[in-house]
């Protein structure tokens, strides 16, 4: 009996194979992806993370996505506006979408600007809580021109329009399906934040929430060919070694996000043969924030911030130079990261033009540089070998997230330091505690009650300028903007203010990049940020997946419609 | 004893309002944040507006009197409705909405109900099925071979935490004899014959490492629970007046020494609603204790009030019925 | 042990009683057994640093992922720490905790439990409040005693020594409430024997009646849960440290050497094989022990 089933299957096999080169929709069967997080809502806009995001890009399309090479690929759009071709305006201050007229939704009604500028509102309204707020922050209004063009026109001048409708963060939702969800509403709307319609590949067909989607073919996708699965299932928890496991050696699933794996474990892994690690490099980087403000819990209120004064020894260039020139980078990679990290001496590596070499000493260890740059500026080992100038001993509190491979990397720090004389304490917050903007709880990252903190950023697309704007003094958090701001180390500096503002104004892709480069530069060569490792995206994919292509620019399923089964 | 039972309900409702008083505070005290898991990229005022929409930092009195309304008004109205008796109007009903899925908390809990019960409840009564015999006869052969291997095994799979069993299982079951799948599939209908195997197979492992876990504790309570009594004078007695030995052994020991054991099966039960939040992580079951360890981790307050409540009333009640049960079993309490 | 001193406090008996309790103890095979093995462990986590010096805390990266060689019986792990370093000073702490929130634990628990189930007046107030506990949500609570207690705690005795007050305290508060519940039923059961309202009718006086007769009638079920409760210590501390809740990251103990361990399972077997072994051998052991206790406590098999 069972042969005689394997038989048939095999036969069903072949004929899929003989079709699938025809490239027919839903010829490829089911897929099956592992989120290590669970998706809790399909409605990007009021989502908790990334993967509620990427877990809906799979039925919503924004105007256009980024292509895993960075570039911009019309979606919903003709094409790309820029100056050239006249969709954006020669003041920056508008940019003018043409969409394209064959779309329908997955409910079968048409597509049209109305759907875009309703969309736009409903992030805009003040009372949502809308996450992608960001993405259309400058934006004054949205208006459809016609039934298929859409202006977007902005208060400031924006070298950089393609915040609104570009990747998959800022998708179109459908205003028939939202219209009575605008503002304060918004959360009440369960059924459609479960069950969203579409223009993309793929429609909802089951949601349980924090744990499992099953998707099936969007019957009216614009590609008649596309997409090449029938039905996605997407299942949610358990760890990261978990899910890559069940691609790389049970072979249960087809995909698995976001690996964060040992990589002497992933290679075991690898071992089976079942699958592959894929990955790509965007703009994340592992980095170590200097505290420049003195984090003394005797300082009350005033801890951590510039009035409270400047730290005891951090303050010190000299301090901060020795501790990146004691850190053996290699080390940190080879024990973390494997292919997935490379060295890097910019907080800003990515895309290429961005990325600056001129601190590209950083890549190898210099002990005795750093024992000497200490011993010149009068740091000198006291009796148990920590240095100490003016009865100011050189002992660090070290903060990071609690996550295996962090505190890997905290423990090889701190025996790196050790070697210079420097003492260090470490200390792991619970993430969601850490990254979370709690105003009550002392151990956020924005707070920062610790010398030396370390976490990843990036920032999102291919432009740096908001990412860059991190660092100037407006942004200190403190307890007068309730500690709300991006600039950790609390780094303030005149000349670094001009080269953001000059960037604000400059169009020019090249002009965009020399200042870029010049205030990472800056950064560097100050050690107010200590950069550790370029962290690449990382999931793992079956063998049998064709066309999978690792998106660091976007969501990693924005292309699955062209994802198709090999045997 | 009913007059007991009654003042007991009675009682456990302010017990039950206190208690949900003080989950409420320690959550509101607790630090974290549900916008924590966005990505960094998102500007700090954006959360701001975010925390404002779902109602973070209301003041506490009042988010603990919209959430009392919610559990003991809103919901029950609610599930009056679903039945089709309708009172209010419907669409005016602020129920209790989770932060992270902006959901009804209630419906993501009774989407959970079947997998926790299925796979801890079932590894919950497999555990006490093996753990009865194993107690009784390692007790009524104590320091037989049967005795130290059964002590053996059972502390072993006490001190060994399920995060390891549970990978063992894995790595030997589905990696490399590919026995069993390693992801509970919750979509699983079961309606023929192939889809109840399929059941079986992915319930297996996980039901496995929960009832090693579980019979190891309850067997140990009961081996001690029936070794204080073989030695009393009633059984003396009892072999003296010449019964059978499988009489006093399974009649008069066995009855007596269940007492105590009943009180902690008793007092397990709740633990079988929260879920083994550690196996359900590790073979994606996604139940209960899944559910309140993602609302903890993304601090989504109103799920974790909410679920830890749900919890709080069952313990309650299990311990009252313990306490019935106790006096069933053993006339000599008296109560009252 | 913590019982046999509690006893002593509580009951005041004759020294020749001490005496036949420990004469029993020896004829218990097992117990004795236990007992030497609970002992070479303590002298092995005490005394073994000083003879295998390597500093748990030092990476090798050179030497990582080491199978067993004579600088390093136990192998090394993904940073290249020495394994047997880590398992003896992962020990220390283990134990310590292990017992001393055990010890804190069965206190409360056999006091409340023993009031509850002997005072009517206090069982319905002492039996809510032990309900209340059993229904605390444990994880926020510990976030919460955490972040309040922390600061304070690490400025008055260091890092090492503040967090561990927090984690026996923190462990030890909330796992005496089955105790309670179970020593309450027995105690209930008890008290209502012949030999007990023999005591009262007489005239003997509560604490005594406790001290004499209830408290050594329920000292099996305490037992049992001494042994569950030192396993259930070093377990939930190797949760806490996953949390990131307990002792810094580079400060090894037992349960955080298996679950740091778990992944490399098929990679480097010693790495969760032998802090596996420690946690199951000192389990075993303080089990027999435990049984030799009550089977020498016990006046009916003594007398035997």
């Amino acid at each position: 009996m069972r042969k005689l089933k394997t038989l048939i299957m095999a036969t069903a096999a072949a004929s899929t194979f003989a079709t699938a080169a025809l490239a027919e929709r839903g010829s490829d069967g089911n897929l099956n992806i592992a989120y290590w997080q669970a998706v809790s809502i399909l409605n990007p806009y009021l989502s908790g993370g990334t993967k509620d995001i990427e877990a809906s890009s799979l039925i919503l399309d924004p105007l256009a996505n980024y292509r895993p090479d960075g570039s911009m690929e019309p979606a919903l759009a003709t094409e790309i506006p820029t100056i050239e071709n006249g969709g954006v305006s020669e003041d920056l201050k508008s940019i003018t979408w043409k969409l394209r007229d064959d779309v329908v939704w997955s409910d079968g009604t048409p597509f049209t600007s109305a759907d875009v500028v309703f969309s736009a509102n409903y992030c805009l309204d003040p009372e949502g809580g809308c996450n992608a707020a960001s993405n259309f922050a400058d934006v004054e209004s949205v208006e459809a021109v016609d039934e298929h063009t859409v202006k977007i026109n902005f208060s400031v001048a924006k070298p950089f329009p393609y915040g609104p409708f570009v990747g998959a963060t800022a998708p179109v939702i459908q205003e028939a399906q939202f219209k009575d969800c605008m503002g304060a509403k918004a959360p009440e709307c369960t059924e459609a934040n479960f069950g969203p319609i579409g223009t993309g590949p793929f429609v909802v067909d089951e949601f349980r929430a924090n744990d499992v989607v099953t998707y099936k073919a969007n019957e009216n996708y614009r590609d008649p060919a596309q997409p090449a699965f029938a039905t996605v299932v997407l299942k949610g928890g358990g760890d990261s070694a978990a899910t890559t496991r069940s691609v790389l050696e049970t072979g249960e699933f087809d995909y698995a996000w976001n690996v964060q794996v040992e990589p002497e474990v992933l290679d075991q892994m690898m071992a089976a043969g079942k699958g592959e690690i894929i990955s790509a490099f965007g703009t994340s980087v592992e980095r170590l924030m200097v505290q420049l403000t003195n984090p003394d819990p005797a300082l009350g209120d005033k801890r951590a911030t510039i009035e409270g004064g400047p730290h005891p020894f951090l303050s010190d260039k000299a301090v901060r130079q020795a501790l990146s020139m004691a850190i053996d980078r290699d080390i940190l990679v080879e024990v973390g990261y494997g292919p997935n990290g490379q060295v890097t001496c910019n907080v800003l590596p990515a895309p290429e033009i961005y990325a600056s070499t001129a601190n590209d000493a950083c890549k190898t260890q210099d002990v005795e540089g750093a024992k000497a740059l200490l011993d010149e500026a009068g740091w000198v080992p006291g009796s148990d070998g920590i240095r100490e100038k003016d009865g100011v001993r050189l002992s660090i509190l070290y903060q990071t997230s609690t996550n295996s491979v962090r505190q890997g990397t905290q423990a090889l720090i701190k025996q790196m330091w050790q070697e210079i004389g420097v003492e260090t304490e470490l200390r792991n917050i619970d993430a969601g505690v850490f990254f979370g903007g709690d105003q009550s709880s002392p151990d956020t990252f924005q707070k920062f009650f610790a010398d030396i903190e370390m976490y990843t950023n990036n920032f999102d697309g291919t432009d740096p300028e908001a990412y860059m704007g991190n660092w100037v003094c407006s942004e200190i958090p403190s307890p007068a903007n309730q500690w709300i701001g991006n600039n950790m180390p609390r780094f303030c500096s005149e000349e670094y203010n001009a080269l953001s503002a000059e960037m604000g104004k400059t169009a020019s892709i090249e002009k965009r990049a020399e200042l870029a480069k010049k205030m990472n530069d800056m950064l560097m060569q100050e050690y107010v940020i200590i950069p550790l490792i370029h962290r690449g995206r990382v999931s793992a994919a079956s063998n049998t997946l064709g066309n999978v292509v690792l998106n660091p620019w976007d969501s990693e399923l924005a292309f699955a419609e062209e994802w198709t089964r090999l045997d | 004893m009913l007059n007991y039972t009654l003042r007991r309900l009675l009682f456990a409702i302010p017990t039950l309002l206190v208690i949900s008083f003080i989950i409420f505070v320690i959550l509101d005290l607790a630090p974290g944040d549900p916008t924590g898991n966005l990505p960094l990229t998102i500007p700090a005022e954006v959360r701001a507006k975010i925390r404002e929409s779902l109602g973070v930092g209301e003041p506490i009195h009042i988010a603990y009197f919209k959430w009392l309304r919610g559990f003991f008004v809103y919901e029950p109205l609610h599930w009056l409705d679903q039945i089709g008796i309708t009172i209010g109007d419907p669409s005016e009903r602020a129920r209790i909405i989770s932060y992270a899925t902006r959901g009804p908390v209630f419906d993501l809990i009774m989407e959970r109900i079947p997998q926790t019960l299925w796979v801890v409840g079932l590894s919950y009564v497999f555990g006490i099925l093996i753990a009865v015999p194993i107690g009784v006869i390692s007790a009524y052969k104590q320091y037989s071979w049967f005795d130290q291997l059964g002590t053996f095994i059972s502390m072993v799979g006490f001190s060994v935490p399920t995060f390891f069993t549970g990978l063992l299982m894995i790595v030997i079951f589905s990696v490399q004899l590919q026995w069993f799948p390693s992801v509970y599939d919750t979509t699983l209908e079961v309606n023929s014959w192939d889809t109840f195997m399929l059941q079986v197979r992915q319930m297996v492992m996980p039901v496995t490492v929960l009832a090693l876990y579980n019979a190891s504790q309850i067997s140990r309570f009961m081996r001690a629970s029936m070794l204080d009594n073989l030695t009393q004078d009633y059984v003396r007695t009892a072999r003296a007046k010449g019964m059978a030995e499988k009489v006093v052994v399974l009649t008069h020991v066995l009855r007596n020494s269940l007492i105590p054991v009943v009180t902690v099966i008793a007092l397990g039960i709740p633990t079988i609603f929260s879920g083994a939040i550690i196996t359900e992580q590790i073979f994606r079951v996604n139940g209960l204790g899944q559910l309140l360890i993602i609302g903890i981790q993304g601090s989504d307050f109103p799920l974790v009030q909410t679920l830890t409540f749900i919890f709080a009333i069952l313990i309650v009640l299990f311990n009252l019925i313990a306490d019935v049960i106790y006096g069933i079993l053993d006339p000599r309490i008296r109560y009252d | 042990m913590t019982d046999q001193a509690a006893t002593t406090a509580l009951g005041r008996p004759q020294r020749s009683l001490w005496g036949d309790v420990i004469r029993q103890f020896l004829k218990h095979k097992g117990g004795v057994a236990g007992l030497v093995i609970f002992l070479f462990i303590v002298f092995a986590v005490v005394f073994g640093p000083y003879i295998h010096t390597i500093d748990p805390q030092y990476l090798d990266i050179r030497n990582k992922n080491l199978g067993p060689t004579w600088e390093h019986p136990m192998g090394t792990d993904n940073l290249g720490r020495d394994g047997l370093a880590q398992v003896l000073s992962g020990g220390r702490v283990s134990l310590a905790v292990g017992i001393a929130a055990m010890a804190l634990s069965l206190l409360l628990g056999t006091l409340i439990g023993i009031l509850a189930g002997f005072f009517r007046k206090l069982d319905g107030p002492l039996m809510r409040t032990t309900d209340l506990f059993l229904a605390l949500p444990i994880l926020p609570l510990l976030l919460v005693i955490i972040l309040l207690f922390r600061d304070t705690l690490r400025s008055a005795f260091g890092p090492e020594t503040g967090i561990f007050l927090l984690i026996v305290f923190v462990i030890g508060i909330t796992s005496w409430m089955n105790t309670a519940r179970i020593v309450r039923g027995e105690v209930l059961a008890v008290k209502e024997r012949e030999f007990v309202l023999a005591a009262r009718s007489i005239g003997t006086g509560s604490l005594k009646t406790i001290g004499r007769h209830i408290f050594p009638n329920v000292l099996s079920p305490v037992m049992v849960s001494a042994t569950l409760g030192i396993a259930n210590a070093i377990i939930t501390e190797s949760a806490l440290s996953f949390l990131g809740l307990g002792f810094p990251s580079d400060f090894p103990t037992w349960g955080r050497l298996l679950y740091d361990g778990a992944n490399f399972m098929t990679l480097n077997p010693a790495r969760v094989i032998w802090p596996g072994l420690a946690i199951s051998l000192t389990v075993l052991s303080v089990n027999y022990i435990g049984d030799g206790v009550r089977d020498a406590l016990d006046p009916r098999i003594r007398g035997r």
